[in-house]
C-alpha cells in the first residue's frame, strides 16, 4: 500500500520485495569487527597474564569471526547472483547480461569487494591455524590468533568506514554498469583468490614471528611452526604470480608475459622475501642462527604485502590495473601500515638486540651459501620496490615526473638472481658449519664443465649465440646438473629398490630439488624465449599466406559471432608445415557491448617446444586485417617451471617431521639425513 | 648499544618510505591538475615518426581541436590504451597527433605496424625534451588542445572508453562549436 504513493523509480525495488540481504551481510561485518577487536585483545592481554580462561577464548572467537565474514561473502555474493543492481557495488561492477560465472567472480572485480576477500581469507587462515596448531604451546597460539585478529580489525575497520560493499544506491541502476572487460576471463577468477592466499598468508608468518617477539621464545621449535605455514603462503603466491603472467600473455595479445608493472610488482616483492624467509628458516630451524634476521624477513614478507595493497588501492602509483583513487582511503591504509609495520618494527628493535645469536659458521659452509641468497634475494626485492616507487620520490621531492620501464629493471634484476642462481647449485652440497672449498670445487668441476658445454653446444645447434643467451643456458643447465647430480649421489648411498632409495629421503628434500629444478626450467625457458622468439605483423586478405619459423598461416577470413555480453570478430588462421596442416588459431577481437571497450583474444597452440600465437589487430577493409604472429619457443616452460616450484613447496610441506602424530616423539630439531634446506 | 641502534635501522627505513608515500597520496597522478591548462600549447618543431627529414609543429594544427597524446613503445599502460585510441581514429571525431617519448624509431615504427596508427602524425621527442616542456609524468598522456592553441584538458595515463565518452569527447565537441 506504501508502495502505491512511491515514485517511480521506488516502485520498482518495492515489485521485487526489496531485499535486505545486504543489510544482513553489513551487519554480519559489524559482527566480525566486534568479534575480531575481542580477538585483537582478550587472548594478548590473557597470555601476557597468564589467564587461561582468558587465553581459551581465542579459539572460539577466530570460528565466530570466519563464520561471519562468510556469511557477509555469501550474501555479497547472492545479490551479485540475483542482479540487485540495488547495491552500489554490484551496479558498478556487474550486468544483467554477464555470465553467471563472471558475475560471481565480480564479487572481487572492484575495491569493496576485493577487500571482503582478502579479510575472508584472512579469516580462512586464522582458523586454519586455530586448527592445526595441537602441537603449539595455549599461550603462544593465543598469542598468533590474538596478532591475527588485530590484522584483521584494520582490515574489517577500513572495509566498514570508506569501502563498503553493501552500501545502496537509490534509487537503483536500471543495469550495471558490467565488469571491467579485461576482468572477464576464466583466468581472472582464480588469479586474485590465488594471489590473496599467497599474500595473507605471510600473515600467519608475521603472527608466529610476532607472537615470539613477545613471547620470547625464538627457538628452533618455533622456526618449525613456521616453516609449513610459510611454504604454504608461498606455494599459493607463487601459483598465483604464475596465473597473472599467464593471462597477461593471452589476454594483452602482445606476446608478453611480464611487464615489471607497478602491480604485478607489489606481488613479486612479497615473493622474493617470502623466498628468502623460506631459506632462512630452515637454517633458524636446523641450526638455530638468523633468527633475528628471520624475524626480519617474516615481518617484511607479510609488510610488502600490505604496502602492495596499499599502491595498489590507494592510487599512488598508475598503472595498466588501474584502480579507482580516493585519497580517503589512502590515508587510512597508509595510518594501518604505519600501525602494523610501524609497531611491528618497533618492537623488533626492543627485543632484536636481546636475540642469541644461535651457532656459529664458516666462511664457507651452507649457512654462508644461505646467508648470501638471502642477501641477493632481498637486495633484488629492495631494487624492486625503489624502481616502483622511484617516480614518486622524485615527485615528492620535487624534481619533477619520471617514470621508470623495464630496461631499469631488466638491467638490475639478472645481475642479482644469477648469482644467486649460481649458488643454487653449491649451497645443496656444502656441509652446515663448516665446508672445504677444494672438495666442493671437486665435486662440482664435472657439473661446470657439462653445463659450460650444453651453455655453448646448445645455441650453436640452435643457430643464433650471444652472450647472454650462452650466460642464461649455463645457469639453468647448472642448476639441472648440480640437482641430478644431487639426486644421484643421495640415491646411490641408500640401499634395496628404487623406491625405497626414494623413500630413504624426506619429501622436504625432494620438495627443494623439485623446486630448484622447478627454476631451472623457468630460467630455461625464458631464455630461450628472449633469445629464439619471432614474430611478424602483416595485413592479411582472406586466402593470404605469412611464413615465420619455418611454417605457413594461411588467412581464411574473419566472421562476426555474438558473445553473452560482447560482439566478436572470429579470425581463422591455418598453420602448416610443409603442407601439413598442424594447427588452426582462432584469434579474436571482442567488442563489450555495455562499456565499449575493444579486447583482444590470442589465438594460440600452446605446445611443449613452442607456441604458435596470434592475434587480430585492425580491419583494413575488404576482409583484410592486420594481424601479429608469433613464433615463441618454450614459453610454456615458464608456466611449467613455477607450478613445479608449487609442487616442490607442496612436498616440503607434507613432510613427516610436520605431521602431528609424530609430534611428541620428535619434538626436538631433527636431525634426519634426509633434512632439507 | 650499537646493536639497538642497528636494530631501529628498519623502522627509521620505513618511517622515511611512510613519509614519500603520504606526500604521494596528495601527489596523485590522476588527479593533478596540470599548470598548463588554460596556457598556449608549448611550441615546438621535432621531426616525424615517419620522416625523419620533416618535422612537426603545433602552429600546424591552429584552427582545430586536436589532441596530443604521449606515447612510448615500452610502455605497458600505452598497450591497453592504443585499441581505444585506434578506435577512436576510426571515427574521425578528433585528429590525434602523438609525441613519441624517449623511444627509438625502429621500435616506435614496428609498434604502429603492430597494433595500427591510429595518429594524424607522430613527432619524435627522443630525448625527452619536450615532453620536459609538456609536463609529461609518464606516458601515456593525452592533452585536448583548442582551436587557438591553448590546452583545455590533460589526462594523465590511459585513455578508456569511460574517460572519452564522459569527459573528453564531451569537451571536444564544446570546444569545436565555439
Amino acid at each position: 500500500m506504501v508502495a502505491n504513493e512511491q515514485s517511480q523509480s521506488n516502485r520498482q525495488n518495492c515489485d521485487k520485495d526489496v531485499d535486505v540481504i545486504p543489510e544482513i551481510g553489513h551487519f554480519s561485518l559489524i559482527l566480525a569487527l566486534l568479534t575480531a577487536v575481542l580477538l585483537g585483545s582478550i587472548p594478548l592481554i590473557g597470555a601476557a597474564r597468564g589467564n587461561a580462561v582468558w587465553i581459551g577464548l581465542a579459539k572460539p572467537l577466530v570460528n565466530v569471526q570466519f563464520l561471519l565474514i562468510a556469511f557477509a561473502f555469501i550474501c555479497l555474493a547472492y545479490a551479485f547472483a540475483t542482479n540487485d543492481f540495488s547495491v552500489a557495488y554490484v551496479a558498478k561492477n556487474s550486468n544483467s547480461k554477464l555470465p553467471l560465472q563472471f558475475r560471481i567472480a565480480a564479487v572481487w572485480g572492484g575495491h569493496e569487494g576485493s577487500l571482503l576477500l582478502w579479510a575472508l581469507i584472512l579469516s580462512m587462515w586464522t582458523v586454519a591455524v586455530g586448527l592445526f596448531s595441537k602441537h603449539i604451546p595455549d599461550n603462544m597460539r593465543a598469542r598468533i590468533l590474538g596478532v591475527m585478529g588485530l590484522v584483521s580489525v584494520g582490515f574489517l575497520l577500513f572495509m566498514l568506514i570508506a569501502s563498503n560493499p553493501f552500501e545502496r544506491m537509490i534509487p537503483a541502476a536500471l543495469d550495471g554498469s558490467d565488469l571491467n572487460p579485461l576482468l572477464q576471463d576464466p583466468g581472472m577468477i582464480f588469479h586474485p583468490p590465488m594471489l590473496y592466499m599467497g599474500y595473507v598468508g605471510f600473515s600467519v608468518a608475521f603472527a608466529f614471528s610476532i607472537a615470539a617477539l613477545l613471547g620470547g621464545q625464538l627457538d628452533a621449535a618455533w622456526a618449525r611452526w613456521s616453516r609449513p605455514w610459510t611454504t604454504l603462503a608461498w606455494v599459493f603466491l607463487t601459483i598465483g604470480i604464475m596465473l597473472g603472467s599467464n593471462w597477461a600473455y593471452y589476454e594483452l595479445g602482445w606476446g608478453g608475459w611480464w611487464f615489471w608493472d607497478a602491480v604485478e610488482n607489489a606481488s613479486f616483492m612479497p615473493w622474493l622475501v617470502g623466498t628468502a624467509l623460506i631459506h632462512s628458516l630452515a637454517v633458524t630451524e636446523k641450526r638455530g642462527s638468523f633468527k633475528a634476521w628471520t624475524v626480519l624477513l617474516a615481518i617484511c614478507a607479510f609488510s610488502l604485502s600490505l604496502l602492495g595493497t596499499f599502491l595498489v588501492r590507494s592510487g599512488v602509483i598508475t598503472s595498466v590495473h588501474a584502480f579507482a583513487t580516493d585519497p580517503r582511503r589512502g590515508v587510512f591504509i597508509l595510518a594501518f601500515l604505519v600501525v602494523v609495520i610501524g609497531g611491528s618494527l618497533a618492537l623488533y628493535a626492543w627485543r632484536a638486540p636481546k636475540i642469541g645469536r644461535g651457532g656459529q659458521f664458516d666462511v664457507v659452509s651452507r649457512e654462508s651459501f644461505l646467508l648470501a641468497n638471502n642477501v641477493l634475494l632481498a637486495v633484488a626485492a629492495m631494487a624492486v620496490l625503489l624502481g616502483t616507487l622511484y617516480p614518486l620520490f622524485v615527485d615528492a621531492l620535487g624534481y619533477g615526473k619520471i617514470s621508470v620501464g623495464p630496461p631499469y629493471f631488466d638491467a638490475v634484476f639478472a645481475p642479482l638472481m644469477a648469482p644467486a642462481l649460481f649458488l643454487m647449485g653449491v649451497g645443496p652440497i656444502a656441509r652446515w658449519k663448516e665446508s672445504s672449498l677444494p672438495e666442493l670445487a671437486t665435486r662440482l668441476r664435472w657439473a661446470l664443465a657439462i653445463s659450460l658445454i650444453l651453455a655453448i653446444a646448445l645455441p650453436f645447434a640452435l643457430g643464433n649465440f650471444t652472450a647472454w643467451i650462452g650466460f642464461g643456458l649455463f645457469l639453468a643447465f647448472w642448476v639441472f646438473v648440480t640437482s641430478f647430480e644431487l639426486i644421484y649421489k643421495r640415491l646411490a648411498k641408500s640401499t634395496g629398490s628404487l623406491m625405497a632409495r626414494i623413500q630413504a629421503n624426506s619429501r622436504s628434500w625432494w620438495g627443494m630439488v623439485i623446486a630448484h629444478l622447478g627454476i631451472a626450467v623457468f630460467t630455461l625457458g625464458v631464455t630461450i624465449v628472449k633469445g629464439y622468439e619471432s614474430e611478424i605483423a602483416v595485413k592479411m586478405a582472406p586466402g593470404e599466406v605469412a611464413h615465420l619459423a619455418g611454417y605457413d598461416f594461411t588467412f581464411d577470413g574473419v566472421k562476426a559471432v555474438q558473445g553473452p555480453n560482447f560482439e566478436a570478430s572470429v579470425g581463422q588462421i591455418h598453420v602448416s608445415k610443409n603442407g601439413k596442416l598442424r594447427t588452426v588459431l582462432e584469434p579474436q577481437k571482442r567488442i563489450y557491448t555495455v562499456s565499449g571497450m575493444p579486447m583482444t583474444e590470442a589465438g594460440i597452440s600452446p605446445h611443449f617446444i613452442h607456441d604458435l600465437y596470434a592475434s587480430l589487430g585492425e580491419p583494413l577493409g575488404d576482409g583484410a586485417w592486420s594481424v601479429r604472429i608469433y613464433h615463441k619457443p618454450m614459453v610454456e616452460w615458464i608456466w611449467f617451471g613455477c607450478l613445479m616450484m608449487g609442487f616442490g613447496g607442496i612436498l616440503a610441506i607434507a613432510d613427516k617431521r610436520y605431521r602431528l602424530r609424530n609430534r611428541s616423539k620428535n619434538d626436538t630439531p631433527s636431525n634426519t639425513s634426509g633434512a632439507a634446506v | 648499544m650499537k646493536s639497538v641502534l642497528r636494530a631501529l635501522i628498519p623502522l627509521a627505513i620505513f618511517l622515511a618510505l611512510v613519509g614519500f608515500l603520504f606526500k604521494g597520496l596528495f601527489l596523485n597522478p590522476k588527479e593533478i591538475p596540470s599548470p598548463l591548462v588554460g596556457k598556449p600549447a608549448p611550441q615546438f618543431d621535432l621531426p616525424r615518426l615517419d620522416n625523419p627529414e620533416a618535422t612537426f609543429s603545433p602552429k600546424e594544427m591552429l584552427g582545430k581541436v586536436w589532441m596530443l597524446n604521449a606515447w612510448a613503445s615500452w610502455c605497458p599502460s600505452c598497450v591497453e590504451e592504443h585499441p581505444v585510441l585506434v578506435e577512436l581514429a576510426k571515427t574521425g571525431i578528433v585528429p590525434i597527433v602523438g609525441l613519441d617519448y624517449k623511444d627509438t624509431r625502429p621500435e616506435a615504427l614496428q609498434w604502429l605496424e603492430k597494433g595500427g596508427n591510429p595518429y594524424v602524425a607522430v613527432a619524435v621527442d627522443a630525448d625527452g625534451r619536450v615532453g620536459i616542456d609538456y609536463g609529461v609524468y609518464g606516458v601515456p598522456e593525452t592533452y585536448v588542445i583548442d582551436k587557438s592553441g591553448l590546452i583545455a584538458y590533460k589526462q594523465t595515463g590511459p585513455l578508456n572508453a569511460r574517460n572519452l565518452n564522459e569527459t573528453i569527447l564531451p569537451l571536444v565537441e564544446k570546444l569545436q562549436a565555439q
